[in-house]
């Protein structure tokens, strides 16, 4: 559905319930089309990128967010004003690796995941994968060397 | 018309979309009879005025129209070829509609892709690291402005010089183009914008005619 172009910035309430619901549909197919968790982990990986790459200019027009300096800012970036923008949730920022190139995003309240229960015949199977492929495919167009803003 | 052209730049320097909206340019019609007083020359596969400079036609103009009938590039578009038909002392009196040439499409790509270049070649210049790129370029009777987004497009405004908020105008094109362009799932990244686009309502009349986009499949509508 498209939008006018003099909507402004705030976004449309919506249903989150239908939102949960075709993700949850979307996995379930690919289990019954795959019958193979780890297929169904590439392939959710995979449709997660296709996302990531047209989500970060969405994200970079609205959010307004300059080059981040380092690592730690862009995990908070990621974690503070993507995922709220998106998702409405603030995933907290734990584990980093004493290098300092690693970390983990701990989401607490995964509107994705609202109502369900894998059973145990899925049990390697990584439900919100599509978000691990958003990520990818975001971090991955911003993160590509070019003339201009080389070192 | 204050904002003059818009172009979109991908990654790789090729022009993916492409709006033209100048005021109507100077033109000059007039009818001649033979010998025609102008020498007209051949150059760049189009019919220029090369001597003979009077009354609104200057050397460096193209042959627009013949007699009402357009002319692109050396024909007429019934198929005659130009030199050849006011070589003809026969087709003579003849009215001749005289015009600045405007850019063909191949042209518009290729000085997009010189325009990367420099983009590129400006920022490595840059004394100090993390340049943004070159923002403005200003000339007397217009500016381009560009702006660069974090992966790698670059949205190009030409526009009158005195015309403030062009700033706002680039974000609000990227904006427009996260939307429309990207979150059609057949559109793919990189390839030029070929789509209808509800008009946007900052505009307040279609800026151009469809001939004179680059990709004439994309119009606007209202």
């Amino acid at each position: 559905m498209s939008r006018q172009a003099n909507r402004g910035t705030e976004s449309k309430k919506m249903s989150s319930e239908l939102f949960t619901l075709t993700y949850g549909a979307l996995v379930t197919q690919l289990c019954k089309d795959y019958e193979n968790d780890e297929d169904v982990n590439k392939q959710l990986d995979k449709m997660g990128y296709n996302i990531g790459v047209r989500l970060i200019e969405d994200f970079l027009a609205r959010s307004n967010v300059g080059r981040c300096h380092d690592f730690r800012e862009t995990a908070d970036v990621i974690a503070k004003v993507a995922f709220k923008m998106y998702l409405g949730i603030t995933p907290s920022i734990t584990n980093w690796s004493p290098a300092g190139d690693e970390f983990s995003l701990i989401l607490e309240n995964n509107p994705l995941v609202d109502f369900v229960e894998l059973p145990d015949n899925h049990s390697s199977l990584i439900y919100s994968n599509l978000l691990c492929g958003v990520l990818r495919g975001a971090l991955e167009m911003i993160r590509k060397l070019r003339y201009t803003a080389n070192a | 018309m204050a904002i003059f052209s818009v172009f979109v730049v991908n990654k790789a320097g090729g022009l993916i979309y492409q709006l033209d909206s100048y005021a109507p340019r100077a033109e000059a019609e007039k009818t001649f009879s033979y010998p025609l007083d102008l020498l007209l020359k051949l150059h760049d596969e189009r019919v220029l005025v090369a001597f003979g400079q009077r009354d609104g036609i200057r050397v460096g103009h193209a042959v627009l129209a013949i007699n009402g009938v357009d002319v692109s590039g050396k024909y007429t578009a019934d198929g005659k070829e130009v030199l050849e038909y006011l070589g003809n002392p026969a087709n003579y009196p003849v009215s001749i509609r005289f015009g600045r040439p405007r850019l063909t499409s191949n042209e518009k790509l290729m000085l997009a892709s010189m325009f990367h270049s420099l983009f590129a070649i400006g920022s490595q210049l840059s004394p100090e690291q993390g340049s943004s790129g070159i923002e403005m370029l200003e000339t007397d009777t217009f500016k381009l402005h560009c702006f660069q987004t974090l992966t790698g497009i670059k949205f190009v405004v030409l526009a009158d010089p005195r015309q403030a908020g062009i700033d706002s105008l680039l974000r609000k094109i990227y904006e427009i183009y996260s939307d429309f362009a990207l979150k059609n799932p057949f559109y793919s990244l990189e390839m030029p914008i070929r789509y209808v686009i509800p008009l946007p309502r900052f505009w307040s009349k279609p800026p151009c005619s469809p001939s004179l986009c680059v990709f004439p499949q994309c119009h606007f509508e209202v």
